[in-house]
């Protein structure tokens, strides 16, 4: 059976999904990154094909997310993405319809505004991540709450107390302060799903035209708290996709069809698991601006290089010397 | 006397050779880097914009290479800008140096100050008011010509075959015209530059997007301060167009053109007041870049520029009514060029998809 491979690789988390070619999904992965991409794609990729390895055959791949570039070089890609067009494409097919798309990862957080199926505005936070799933993560931790029970504790609240949202710095004072003052851990939860959609409708929506229906997805999506904090704000539901948390992968199958409709996948197979790729990195000294360079090599063989502002090191062929 | 300046784009070409001309050592700053930052931001507020910062770190490194005198412009209506100069010499003379900052302001700011600083500076290089018109001819000719080749450059990047071709062939004519002196060898050098970017091979049935350029004038001409968004973009198969070229600047400032007039005209239904920098521009800009058919616009703006922010919050309204989209990128002392080409990606995507749906409602 013919199927695409997405992968997104983000800060937080790396998801692999398989979608054959009438756009069902056949598996759907989602790993923590934990700051080694390589790894995490790897260990995706050989659970994968000793899964579905002797069933499908892979006609396309597409790659997304932050380490989009270096996904690109570990796995063979056929179609290389930005996450915002990767999640609009998705969304355009799993929700046809969809006005609004909020989408809030671990690093990032970002809104796609779209009309009759294109992207027409979109926006990605820039100042902080204090709308974003680590900030969540990091505040549940410290009132030693598991992350999964945060938003069902929200949903008990009586009275959510009012929490600066504006950075995650003033907003951690502000919830000690809170609680120094005896306000319960309930309330203290719902007050930082109110802070945390307040900071996104400020920042990252600021501005924007949004238009029902949206749609609610990344990882944040399964925080019932947070859902409902942005149902009272936009006085209409949510939807919440039922693959919310691997969507920009899922883009990415659908992209990757796109990209081989004439032309072989430039796939490396379920063996590229078991490849040795190595990263290494130097210092250019040829002008002050002292780029890291970064090199990728694929059992020995060097395969990729970048991380230069003038392009001299880009070219592989160039000599280290 | 040895004199520097701020590193603005290409015009230091042309004011390193009127410094010289004018009878003055010229110290030509290292271009922005990594160590310029470092130094700037170790030096300044740390609440200044990125421009202050980086002028900081370009005067201390002009100053290790014995700078004693430092010229620069002045800001231009409420705008922090306007203090940087003071600023920049309390900073300097606390470090413990002698070096001078010499601020020279639009001429209809203070008539009487701009002729005292130049005739400080015509008299400490032993030059003559002749002398300067003389100068100033050339110099004239060598900052249009220079502005005029850049905006070839990135007419011609879109198309070229080889990436990175219209980079490397632009640094050479950068060296030509580093050569040229003379009223008639600068019209030379420029007729040869052209030919060289010409000669370049393309792909013309490429349809690039075109895309403007608005927001403050340091972030817009300094490529180490938007991480070379015109370059980049140019190799994503995009045309774009800045607002402001050191050459207009400079038109606009002595009255020999009145585009900035005509911005602020176009921008008056939503701003009818200076919000001080270029932000009564950003949003005139956005307006006529509409009219003169550009697929979008991109805005840049120092983070926490108070001008631009305004214009930010006006320019919202202004794409809506317009129907034309907006890309605002702050700008501070991040050198990852990753989060930019995300945005700018999926900015270019989104044009592309816009322009299709046009086509193909123009056909149905």
């Amino acid at each position: 059976m013919k199927a695409y491979l997405g992968v997104d690789v983000g800060s937080v988390s790396t998801n692999l999904v398989i979608m054959d070619e009438n756009e069902e999904i056949i598996e759907e992965m989602y790993l923590r990154t934990q700051g080694q991409p390589v790894r995490a794609v790897q260990s995706g990729l050989k659970m994968l094909g000793e899964k579905l390895g002797q069933k499908i055959t892979i006609a396309g791949v597409g790659v997304t997310g932050s380490a989009r570039s270096l996904t690109a070089v570990l796995v063979g890609a056929d179609a290389i993405k930005n996450e915002i067009t990767a999640h609009a494409v998705a969304v355009s097919k799993m929700v046809p319809g969809a006005q609004t798309i909020l989408e809030i990862g671990g690093q990032d957080s970002k809104i796609i505004i779209m009309r009759d199926g294109i992207v027409i505005d979109f926006a990605m936070n820039t100042v902080c991540a204090a709308g974003t799933g680590s900030f969540l993560d990091h505040q549940a931790d410290r009132l030693l709450i598991p992350i999964e029970k945060f938003g069902d504790l929200a949903l008990k609240a009586k009275n959510p107390v009012r929490i600066a949202g504006r950075c995650a710095v003033f907003a951690e004072s502000d919830m000690i302060h809170k609680q120094q003052l005896g306000h319960s851990t309930e309330d203290i939860v719902a007050g930082l799903c109110e802070a945390l959609v307040r900071n996104y409708l400020n920042n990252v929506g600021k501005g924007k035209e949004i238009l029902g229906p949206i749609v609610f997805q990344g990882g944040v999506a399964a925080n019932v708290g947070i859902r409902d904090a942005f149902e009272k704000a936009f006085n209409q539901e949510l939807i919440i996709p039922k693959h919310y948390n691997v969507m920009g992968a899922i883009g990415c199958c659908l992209l990757a069809r796109e990209a081989t409709r004439n032309k072989p996948t430039s796939f490396k197979g379920w063996k590229a698991a078991e490849y040795d790729f190595r990263p290494t990195s130097f210092e250019c000294k040829g002008c002050p601006n002292l780029c890291e360079i970064i090199q990728i090599h694929e059992n020995d063989v060097l395969v990729a290089r970048w991380g230069d502002r003038c392009g001299k090191w880009s070219n592989i062929s160039v000599k280290v010397g | 006397m040895k004199v520097t300046f701020p590193i603005m784009g290409n015009s230091y070409i042309a004011f390193k050779q009127m410094l010289e001309d004018l009878g003055h050592e010229a110290i030509v700053p290292p271009m922005p880097s990594a160590r310029t930052m470092t130094l700037g931001t170790a030096h300044s507020p740390e609440f200044a914009c990125i421009p202050f910062k980086i002028l900081m770190g370009t005067y201390l490194e002009a100053i290790e290479k014995g700078a004693e005198l430092i010229i620069t412009s002045g800001g231009h209506g409420p705008c922090r800008a306007g203090y940087y100069g003071v600023l920049h010499q309390k900073i300097i003379e606390e470090l413990g140096y002698n070096t001078k900052v010499m601020v020279f302001d639009s001429i209809n700011m203070g008539f009487k100050e701009f002729i005292s600083n130049l005739n400080y500076l015509l008299n400490s290089g032993k030059s003559s008011w002749w002398r300067l018109i003389k100068v100033y001819k050339a110099i004239w000719d060598k900052l249009m010509a220079l502005d005029e080749i850049e905006i070839l450059s990135h007419q011609i990047r879109p198309y070229e075959i080889e990436k990175g071709r219209t980079s490397k062939t632009y640094d050479s004519c950068l060296e030509v015209m580093d050569q040229a002196k003379t009223k008639s060898q600068i019209a030379e050098a420029k007729e040869a530059c052209f030919g060289l970017l010409n000669e370049i091979s393309q792909d013309v049935s490429r349809k690039p997007l075109k895309i403007g350029i608005v927001g403050e004038i340091y972030v817009q001409i300094e490529p180490y301060a938007n991480l070379d968004i015109q370059a980049t973009l140019g190799e994503m198969g995009v045309y774009s167009k800045r607002g402001i070229h050191l050459s207009e600047w400079w038109k606009e400032t002595t009255h020999q053109t009145n585009n900035e007039e005509e911005a602020i005209k176009a921008a008056k239904p939503y701003l009818d007041q200076m919000i001080g920098g270029h932000g009564i521009l950003s949003v005139g800009e956005t307006i006529l870049h509409s009219s003169h058919g550009y697929d979008g616009v991109i805005q840049l703006a120092p983070f926490s520029c108070i001008p631009e922010i305004v214009a930010k919050g006006i320019l919202t309204q202004v794409s809506r009514d317009y129907g034309i989209p907006v890309l605002t990128i702050f700008l501070d002392e991040q050198t990852g060029k990753a989060g930019m080409e995300t945005r700018l990606e999926a900015f270019i995507d989104l044009l592309y998809q816009r322009r299709q749906k046009r086509l193909e409602g123009a056909v149905s």
